[in-house]
C-alpha cells in the first residue's frame, strides 16, 4: 500500500474468433498501482480501449481467488505468470516494476482451441471427468460418513491432490500439451479414498485413454508442476502410471472371470 | 395472461414440526420409474444446488437439460466457499442435534424465516455429509479417521464439517462429478457457455426458457415439462462483494418479470471478516473466511490517533470490543452483528491501516498457546492469500479486515416444495429466499444448496410432473417461444445502439456506490429515498451513454455484463423500495431509525413477522406487495442476544 503506479508495456494476443488469424498489439498503460491484480491491470486497460473506441480485450476470469479455475493467461510466457503457487488472479503488480514489457497470450495447446482473444476452450477436461473422474454414489444410499475411517494421511493425500482448479496451466506449460498431471490428480483423489476402490482400475483407464484421445503424451518434462497455481506433486503421474499398468491387468483378469 | 398471486400458500404441511418432512415424503405424488423418462427437466446453473439437482434428478431418471454460462460446471460460484458445511451429526457429542440446528438457524435468521422448512434442512443436513463422504469429498479427519469439526458464528457447538479452506470446492467437484457421470451416461445434455435470458410461461405455467449462446450469439428457446432456476446470490448489485465477478441476478429478475414473485430482497448479508479495499480499482473483495474467528481476535486501538504498529500497541490500549460487548460468544456472534460492530469502530476514526478502513484480526494468541503449526494447518491456504493479496504476513503482523456484501437471503419466493408461484419452475440454493430469514449463519448457504438439489426437490418435484403425465412439452415452435426470442434479441440489439460514451463497468460502480452508501449496513427513509430516485436516474443515462462496442455473433463480454447491469437497475430499485418498507431493523437489514438504547438493531414482530413478496407490475417503481405471515409453532419469538 504505497501509492506508487508504475507504466507498463503490454504485448497482447488479439484474435476475432476461433478461425481468425491472430495477432499482437502494444499498448502502452500509465498509472498501474502496485497494489492492483494484474487482472485489475487489464480491466483499466479494458476501460482505457472502450474510451477510445476499441474493443476490448476478452479473458476468462470470475472468482479472483485463485479457486474457480478461469483466469488463464500466458504471461511472459509462462502460464499464470511469475509467481511460484499464484493462479493469474492472485498475482499483483508489485511483481513489476516501472517500464516493464508484458507478453500477455492465451494458454498454447491444439487440445484448446482459441475462441477470441485470450479465451480458449477447455472442454476437453470436462471429458476426462465425464470418462470415469467420479465415485458412483447415487444420492440416498450412502452409509454414515462415520462408518469408513480413513486414515488422515491418505484423506490429506488425497485433499492435495482434490486441490486442483482445472486451469490448464499445466498443459499450456507442457512442451507436448499433456494432461497428465490434471488426469493423475483428479484419478489420485479418487484411488486413494476407500470410497474410490471398486472403480480404480476402470476409472484409471477411462480417464487415461480419454486424455490421450485429446492430449499430447507425457515425457516428463515437469513444467506442468512448476506452473501449477495449486502446486500439485508430479508424483501422482506415477501413481497413475502404477495404477494404469495394474488396471491391464486386474481388469483382464475380471473379463475372465465374467466372461 | 394473469398469474393468481393473491393467494401466497406456502403450502406447509399440516402435523408437528418433526413429522412434516417424513409425512409429506409420504404424501406426494410419485412419478413411476418408467414415466420418469417421459419428462423433460431444464436445470439453469451448476453450482451446489444445481448440479446436485440435475445429478440426482438424472439419477432418479427424469430427462435433464442443464445451462450455464461458465465454460465448465466445475466453475461456479459456489467453488469459492471456504469455511465449511453445517450438520446436525453430534459427532462431537456436544449436545447437537437437528433441533439445535433447526433452532439456531432461526434465531440466526432473525425470526424471518418458515419454520418448517429450517427445521427440515437440519433433518436432511447429516444425509448431506453422508452422500458427500461417499462421493469421496475428502472433509477433514482426526488421527482416528473420524471427521473432524469446527464451529462458526451464531452456534455454541461445533457441527461445521471442512475440507481445509477449500470446503465449497470440494462438495462443488462432488457433485459436479455425480452430474459428469449423468452426461456420460446420456441422462444429462449439458450446456456451457449458454445463458438463460428469458422464461416461457404459457397458460400460467413455466413452460421453458430462452438462452443466448456466449460463444456464437445463438439465441434459442428449449422446452421442459418444469424449469429449475439455481443461478445463485445478486451480491454484485453493490459492486464490490465477495461474490464471482460474473454472478448475477439476470435469470431471476427475467424469471420475476414474467410473474415469479421476489420475496425479502432487502435481506443481504455483509460478511465481517474481508480484505478492506486498497483503492478505486478494485474489482472485488476477498473474504477471509469466518471460521478465522475461532482463533483469531478481534480489536482496535482504543484511541483513534494510535499511529503505532500493532505489536506496540500493549494489551491496555486494545479495545477487543466484540470479547467485550458480547462476553457468551466473543469473537464468535453472528455476521450482522458484528459487521455493525466494526462499522461502529471505524466510523468512530479507530479503523487500522492506511485507509484507516479496516479493523485488526490477531492470531497472535493462537500462535502462543497452540503453536504456529496449527494455525497453519487450520488456515494455511487463507493466510497465504491473504499475504499475496496484500503483501502481509499474518504470522507478524495481524490481518486487517472490513466488512463487504457476501450472500442474499432474498430471491424468488418458493413453497415448501421449493416452487415459485409460477406453477413449474423451481427455484434452488441461494437463488430462492427460503430458509435463513434475515441473516444466514455461516457454513448453512452450502447446506442449503445440497439441501434442496439432493433431498428435496428430487422428492417434490414428482408431486407436480405426476399431474403432467402424458402431456407432451409444449414446441418452441409456440408463439410465447417466439415471443421471448424477439424480447431477448431486442434487447441485444439495443444494447449495442446505444453506442454512448461510457463503459458497462462505470455504470456498475456507481450503482454500487449508490448501493453500498445508502442501502448497505445502515439504511434510513432519507437515503433510500436518495437511492430510489438516483437509481432510475442512472438507468437512464445508461440506455443513453453505454457504450458497448463489437458485436452479438462473437464472444462479448460486455455485451454480456451489460445485460446483467441493465437487470441490477431495476432490482436494485425493488430492493430499496423492500427496505423502505420494513420498517424495522433485522438480521442483515438494519434501519437507523430501528435501534435500542445501545445501538442493537430493533425487531418488529407485530406489523413484521412476514414475507415480503413482490410483484412485477411492468413499473420497477410500484411493484405490488404480497405478504406470507410467518406462523412460529416451535419457537419463541425472542429478542435475538448474544451477550
Ligand atoms: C467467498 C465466499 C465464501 C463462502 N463460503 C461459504 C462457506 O464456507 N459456507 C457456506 O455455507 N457458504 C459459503 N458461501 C456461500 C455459498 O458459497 C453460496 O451461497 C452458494 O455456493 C451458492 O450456490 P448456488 O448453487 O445457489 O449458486 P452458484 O454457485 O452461484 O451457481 C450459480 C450457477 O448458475 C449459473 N448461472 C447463473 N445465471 C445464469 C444464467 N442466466 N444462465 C445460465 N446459467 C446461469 C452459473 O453459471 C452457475 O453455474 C460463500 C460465498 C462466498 C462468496
Ligand atoms: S479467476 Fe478464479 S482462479 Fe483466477
Amino acid at each position: 500500500m504505497t501509492g506508487k503506479t508504475l507504466t507498463l508495456r503490454l504485448k497482447v494476443w488479439r484474435q476475432d474468433g476461433p478461425r481468425a488469424a491472430g495477432r499482437f498489439e502494444e499498448y502502452d498503460l500509465p498509472g498501474i498501482s502496485v497494489d492492483m491484480s494484474f487482472l485489475e491491470m487489464l480491466d483499466v486497460l479494458n476501460e482505457r480501449l472502450n474510451a477510445d473506441g476499441h474493443e476490448p480485450v476478452a479473458f476468462e476470469h470470475d472468482c479472483r481467488e485463485g479457486i474457480c479455475g478461469s483466469c488463464s493467461l500466458m504471461i511472459n510466457g509462462m502460464a499464470h505468470g511469475p509467481q511460484k503457487g499464484t493462479a493469474t488472479c492472485q498475482l499483483h503488480m508489485r511483481h513489476y516494476r516501472d517500464g516493464d514489457e508484458i507478453v500477455i497470450e492465451p494458454w498454447r495447446s491444439s487440445a484448446f482451441p482459441i475462441i477470441k482473444d485470450l479465451v480458449v476452450d477447455r472442454a476437453p477436461f470436462d471429458a476426462i471427468i465425464q470418462a470415469g473422474g467420479y465415485i458412483s454414489a447415487p444420492a440416498g444410499s450412502a452409509p454414515d460418513a462415520n462408518s469408513v475411517p480413513i486414515p488422515k494421511e491418505a484423506s490429506d493425500s488425497a485433499m492435495d491432490a482434490a486441490q486442483c482448479i482445472g486451469c490448464g496451466a499445466c498443459v499450456a506449460a507442457c512442451p507436448n500439451g499433456a494432461a497428465n498431471l490434471f488426469t493423475s490428480a483428479k484419478l489420485a483423489h479418487l484411488n486413494l479414498l476407500p470410497q474410490g476402490q471398486a472403480e480404480r482400475y476402470s476409472r484409471t483407464v477411462a480417464m487415461v485413454d480419454t486424455m490421450e484421445d485429446h492430449f499430447g503424451s507425457c515425457t516428463n518434462h515437469g513444467e506442468c508442476e512448476a506452473a501449477c497455481p495449486k502446486e500439485i506433486s508430479i508424483d501422482f503421474i506415477a501413481l497413475m502410471n502404477r495404477d494404469y499398468v495394474k488396471a491391464q491387468l486386474f481388469n483382464r483378469r475380471l473379463a475372465g472371470q465374467r466372461r | 395472461m394473469a398469474l393468481d398471486t393473491t393467494a401466497l400458500d406456502s403450502k406447509v404441511p399440516v402435523g408437528p414440526l418433526a413429522d412434516k418432512w417424513t409425512n409429506h415424503k409420504f404424501d406426494v405424488k410419485l412419478v413411476n420409474p418408467a414415466n420418469k423418462r417421459r419428462f423433460t427437466v431444464l436445470v439453469v446453473g451448476t453450482g451446489l444446488a444445481g448440479a446436485s439437482a440435475a445429478a440426482t434428478l438424472a439419477e432418479l431418471g427424469y430427462k435433464v437439460v442443464c445451462f450455464s454460462f461458465h465454460d465448465s460446471p466445475r466453475r461456479a460460484h459456489s467453488i469459492a466457499a471456504q469455511g465449511g458445511i453445517n450438520a446436525a451429526k453430534n459427532y462431537r457429542n456436544d449436545g447437537d442435534s437437528v433441533h439445535r440446528l433447526f433452532y439456531d438457524t432461526i434465531k440466526g435468521g432473525d425470526y424471518r424465516a418458515r419454520e418448517a422448512n429450517v427445521h427440515r434442512l437440519a433433518e436432511v443436513s447429516a444425509d448431506i455429509i453422508d452422500q458427500c463422504t461417499a462421493q469421496g469429498v475428502p472433509f477433514a479427519r482426526e488421527y482416528g479417521g473420524l471427521l473432524d469439526n469446527r464451529s462458526f458464528g451464531g452456534a455454541q457447538v461445533s457441527r461445521t464439517f471442512y475440507a481445509r479452506g477449500q470446503t465449497g470446492q470440494q462438495l462443488l467437484l462432488g457433485a459436479y462429478q455425480a452430474l459428469a457421470r449423468q452426461i456420460h451416461l446420456g441422462n444429462v445434455e449439458m450446456h456451457t457457455r449458454t445463458e438463460m435470458l428469458d422464461l416461457v410461461v404459457k397458460d400460467g405455467r413455466a413452460t421453458g426458457i430462452v438462452t443466448r449462446d456466449l460463444v456464437n450469439g445463438e439465441v434459442r428457446s428449449w422446452s421442459g415439462h418444469a424449469v429449475v432456476v439455481a443461478t445463485g446470490g445478486y451480491g454484485n448489485v453493490f459492486y464490490l462483494s465477495t461474490n464471482a465477478m460474473q454472478s448475477n441476478v439476470t435469470a431471476i429478475w427475467r424469471a420475476h418479470r414474467r410473474g415469479a414473485l421476489m420475496a425479502n430482497p432487502c435481506y443481504t448479508q455483509i460478511h465481517p471478516t474481508c480484505i478492506p479495499a486498497s483503492d478505486d480499482f478494485q474489482s472485488k473483495l476477498t473474504l477471509m473466511s469466518e471460521s478465522l474467528r475461532n482463533d483469531g481476535r478481534i480489536w482496535v486501538p482504543k484511541n483513534a490517533d494510535d499511529a503505532r504498529s500493532p505489536d506496540q500497541i500493549p494489551e491496555d490500549d486494545r479495545d477487543y470490543y466484540l470479547e467485550r460487548r458480547y462476553p457468551a460468544f466473543g469473537n464468535l456472534v453472528p455476521r450482522d452483528v458484528a459487521s455493525r460492530a466494526s462499522k461502529k469502530e471505524v466510523d468512530a476514526g479507530r479503523g487500522v491501516g492506511p485507509l484507516k478502513n479496516g479493523v485488526y484480526l490477531d492470531f497472535a494468541d493462537a500462535i502462543g498457546r497452540l503453536g504456529r503449526d496449527v494455525i497453519e494447518e487450520r488456515y494455511s491456504n487463507l493466510i497465504e492469500m491473504y499475504d499475496r493479496i496484500t503483501g502481509e504476513d499474518p504470522y507478524q503482523v495481524p490481518m486487517r479486515i472490513y466488512p463487504a456484501v457476501h450472500y442474499t437471503m432474498g430471491g424468488l419466493w418458493v413453497d415448501y416444495n421449493l416452487m415459485s408461484n409460477v406453477p413449474g419452475l423451481y427455484v434452488l440454493g441461494e437463488a430462492n429466499f427460503s430458509d435463513h430469514g434475515a441473516n444466514r449463519l455461516g457454513a448453512s448457504a452450502l447446506m442449503q444448496g445440497l439441501a434442496d438439489g439432493y433431498f428435496v426437490l428430487p422428492y417434490t418435484i414428482g408431486d407436480y410432473l405426476a399431474g403432467l403425465l402424458g402431456q407432451p412439452v409444449v414446441p418452441t415452435s409456440d408463439a410465447a417461444f417466439a415471443e421471448a426470442e424477439t424480447n431477448v434479441a431486442d434487447m441485444t440489439r439495443r444494447m449495442l445502439s446505444v453506442k454512448g460514451t461510457r463503459s458497462v463497468d462505470y455504470f456498475h460502480k456507481e450503482l454500487g456506490k449508490l448501493m453500498w452508501d445508502n442501502c448497505g449496513m445502515a439504511r434510513s427513509t432519507e437515503s433510500l429515498e436518495k437511492n430510489l430516485s438516483e437509481i432510475p436516474a442512472l438507468a437512464e443515462e445508461f440506455w443513453n451513454d453505454v457504450r458497448v462496442l463489437g458485436n452479438d455473433e462473437s464472444l462479448n463480454q460486455s455485451l454480456e455484463r451489460a445485460g446483467r447491469v441493465a437487470d441490477y437497475f431495476e432490482f436494485a430499485t425493488l430492493l430499496c423500495h423492500d427496505a423502505l418498507v420494513r420498517e424495522e431493523s433485522c438480521g442483515g437489514h438494519f434501519r437507523v431509525e430501528h435501534a435500542q438504547e445501545d445501538g442493537e438493531a430493533r425487531r418488529d414482530d407485530e406489523n413484521f413477522a412476514h414475507v415480503a413478496a413482490w410483484e412485477w407490475t411492468g413499473a420497477p417503481s410500484a411493484p405490488t406487495l404480497h405478504k406470507e405471515e410467518l406462523v412460529f409453532e416451535s419457537v419463541h419469538l425472542a429478542t435475538r442476544s448474544y451477550k
